[in-house]
């Protein structure tokens, strides 16, 4: 039975995630965006063990709810529901939470029970994209050969977030680039490992607290376990495609998880701009059509509409994750939806309060600089209109480039 | 209720099963008699009796008073706009406005006004009934109307014009909201009444049903007609959410309908498709109609569930008036040359998507 409204659990976790957001992100959330660079926030300590108690006890009943029908609420959908609250304290600070890195989501996708128990509970970063490969993943072109019971790693990587941070690093890596993506393999690269240096952290328009590193792996030397999944590389067409394809599959959670974030940053700048609004008597209550109303309670309208629909959206498609149906496409809609409606949302609330949104006493503007990634990793607005696109009129990659 | 519920976008078995015989007429009985009765101007002959299979209007309709009495869902009706909406608009409003006046009178009218009027409709045949709401009026507001009601003996008398009132040329029974003290009221009016004359009107679009402007002048109307429980903000959302509804039905048409012919159409040797600049508007055709549909079944699902819902069902409305209006005119500008000819249905379904921002009162789910 089509129900929109959370259940109970879900509720309860939403509140508390409000709590977290509200009473620790919101306080500091000026200042680490000023200090940027450092070590993790001491503020954000106490919350590693908590989301760590969090994963345990979501392992344990990953099922929030379920209906008659069979409906499930897991993993997916409490992920987005709790993501949306903390982002609406703050992206940055979430991300900078030891345990939150991607890696970590890769480590429990398809690590060995071994590679969970010795890697699980540190800080894993993921580093894919490479100063000449970017959303094309595929085109990875750091190294991976196999040395006696070592890997040797060779290569740069950019844009890795929590690079410096992170006690491991997912590298990307190629077997043998002739091969193309098939054999593109995962390593997990522990920090101090030799050959492994920080280049540099980067400076960002926004999520400045997050750190972003340039790695670079000269001779980099792990040991041979610390491959995720099978070292082989697929020889036949259908088992390139299975084995690349169970790496885009982490997106299919992903992007919803990414997409919760445009959804907390706007809803944020929206609540603020609604407060300033009402003080200079503009009252946004539903109450006349949108041509009877002001341009400004017409604004504010277009942006709740928009908002909502790529929440609903990004709650069906962690929803058809949860319920074990294909969501490749709803994924990226609801990346594509809510990364550009919180770019604009966020960019127009600034508009809107004027001095007030654009000034640094007040978070709209940071909001706004912060939203700007949301439309850009995890793939970017193009890339997932792409893949949209490729679902719609089933082409394949070749056809629609 | 709703928190014990999980989050569930699950169709029940019944929605299914109506959901599938709901498409096949639409294919059938809508969309392929869609461009000759928007030529003609006119409701095709047998059209509406051929729609008395669907049961639209004896389902709600308590045993008691000579229908179906299955429990009114919103949900399922916003689902049975959208699909019929897809074959073709104005039909759609056709065969849904006495659904809609049995849903007011469910809503609005106590049990005597119930007994009173709903089995009359309660038939074999097609009884024309509908909502006069709308007006003449640039922004017009649902709220402050011209027509006006004055009480007047034993009842009141009825002055004004509604406009865009669909089947407002046969319409045997209407309920016209009008402005009572300057507070909106609602009349079941006879057609035959004294006073009341009606002159079709034709518009951009929504021409294959018969929409008419209904005068109003000294209409003598019975104290008993005045339904007791009206609610005006009530019977404008549930419009919305069914008007809303009709947007992302005639919107998935569109892109159905264009997705087959931008990978055959060639331009420089290959599928219009395979560039980008085709391909995009295609996915953004498609995300914003996911984003409408959940809006609409959102706003739907509460109104079932009892929830508040008059602010989803502003935001479905505000959503889908814009987003479908750009749908429509992306659709003919795929099509090039071909959707500018009426040999297409893409112009057609264009100009009745206009109609989406500008209707109220019709389709209320």
């Amino acid at each position: 039975m089509i129900n929109f409204e959370l259940p109970e659990k879900l509720l309860n976790l939403q509140t508390m995630s409000h709590q977290v957001a509200a009473g620790v992100f919101r306080p500091i959330s000026r200042k680490y965006d000023r200090i940027e660079h450092g070590p993790t926030p001491e503020e954000l300590k106490p919350l590693a063990q908590m989301r760590a108690a969090m994963r345990e006890g979501g392992d344990k009943s990953k099922v929030a709810a379920e209906a008659a029908s069979g409906s499930r609420n897991g993993a997916n959908l409490s992920g987005i529901v709790a993501g949306e609250e903390l982002c609406w304290g703050d992206v940055g600070l979430l991300l900078s939470i030891p345990g939150s890195g991607l890696g970590n989501a890769a480590i429990l996708a398809v690590g060995t029970p071994e590679q969970k128990e010795k890697f699980g509970k540190l800080y894993c970063a993921m580093a894919i994209t490479e100063p000449g490969a970017g959303s094309d993943s595929a085109a990875v072109s750091t190294t991976a050969v196999l040395d006696g019971d070592e890997w040797v790693l060779n290569g740069e990587k950019i844009y890795c977030t929590a690079g410096q941070r992170g006690d491991a690093i997912v590298v990307w890596a190629t077997l043998d680039k002739s091969k193309g993506k098939a054999a593109i393999k995962s390593f997990i690269v522990p920090q101090g490992a030799p050959g492994l240096s920080l280049v540099r952290v980067e400076e960002k328009m926004g999520l400045r607290i997050s750190d972003t590193a340039a790695l670079s792996l000269n001779n980099c030397r792990i040991p041979k376990e610390n491959i995720l999944g099978s070292p082989e590389v697929a020889d036949t067409e259908a088992a390139r495609k299975k084995a690349f394809g169970g790496v885009m599959q982490t997106f299919d959670s992903t992007r919803p998880a990414v997409a919760a974030m445009a959804l907390g940053l706007a809803r944020a700048a929206l609540e603020i701009t609604r407060e300033l609004l009402e003080k200079e008597g503009v009252k946004a209550d539903y109450s006349k059509t949108l041509y009877n109303s002001t341009a400004v309670e017409a604004e504010l309208y277009r942006m709740e509409a928009d908002l909502e629909a790529a929440r609903l959206m990004t709650y069906k498609a962690a929803w058809m994750a949860d319920n074990g149906q294909a969501n490749s496409k709803e994924a990226s809609m609801c990346k594509a939806k809510a990364g550009r409606m919180g770019n604009t949302v966020t960019l127009k609330c600034v508009e809107l309060c004027g001095e007030l949104g654009y000034s640094e006493n007040l978070l709209l503007e940071k909001f706004a600089r912060d939203s700007k990634i949301i439309d850009i990793f995890e793939g970017t607005q193009q890339i997932q209109q792409l893949i949209v696109a490729r679902h719609l009129l089933g082409l394949s990659s070749r056809e629609l480039k | 209720m709703s928190q014990a519920l999980p989050f569930d976008l699950s169709l029940t078995e019944e929605q299914r099963i109506t959901r599938e015989s709901m498409r096949r007429f639409a294919e059938q009985q809508l969309r392929s008699i869609a461009r000759q009765a928007d030529e003609a101007a006119a409701t095709p002959e047998g059209f509406l009796e051929r729609t008395m299979e669907l049961g639209l209007a004896l389902l709600p309709i308590p045993e008691a008073l000579g229908g179906a009495g299955i429990e009114r869902s919103p949900m399922s009706n916003a689902l049975n706009a959208e699909d019929l909406g897809g074959g073709d608009i104005s039909l759609a409003l056709a065969a849904l406005a006495p659904q809609a006046f049995i849903n007011a009178v469910l809503d609005f009218g106590d049990a005597a006004q119930q007994e009173a009027f709903l089995p009359r409709l309660a038939q074999e045949h097609f009884v024309p009934a509908t909502i006069a709401l709308m007006e003449g009026r640039a922004t017009f507001e649902p709220s402050e109307l011209n027509t006006t009601a004055r009480a007047d003996g034993d009842g009141y008398r009825l002055n004004g014009e509604k406009r865009l009132v669909i089947l407002g040329n046969s319409a045997e029974l209407m309920l016209v909201v009008a402005a009572l003290e300057g507070v909106p009221a609602a009349f079941v009016v006879e057609r035959d009444s004294p006073g009341v004359s009606s002159q079709a009107q034709e518009y951009m679009g929504l021409r294959a049903v018969d929409t008419a402007t209904v005068t109003f002048s000294d209409v003598q109307v019975p104290a008993a007609n005045r339904l007791v429980n009206f609610d005006l903000q009530r019977l404008v959302d549930l419009s919305r959410i069914g008007i809303a509804a009709l947007a992302v039905g005639c919107c998935q048409a569109v892109v159905d309908y264009c997705i087959p012919y931008v990978k055959e159409r060639k331009a420089f040797g290959e599928p219009i498709a395979w560039r980008q600049s085709v391909a995009f508007m295609m996915a953004d055709m498609a995300i914003e109609l996911e984003g409408m549909r959940l809006l609409v079944w959102r706003a739907a699902s509460r109104a079932e569930q009892g929830l508040p819902f008059h602010r989803e069902a502003y935001l479905a409305r505000v959503a889908c008036a814009e987003r479908a209006m750009q749908i429509g005119t992306n659709g003919v500008q795929l099509f090039g040359g071909a959707g500018f000819i009426r040999d297409y249905p893409l112009e057609m379904w264009y100009r009745n998507l206009r109609a989406i921002g500008v209707l109220e009162g019709a389709a209320m789910v």
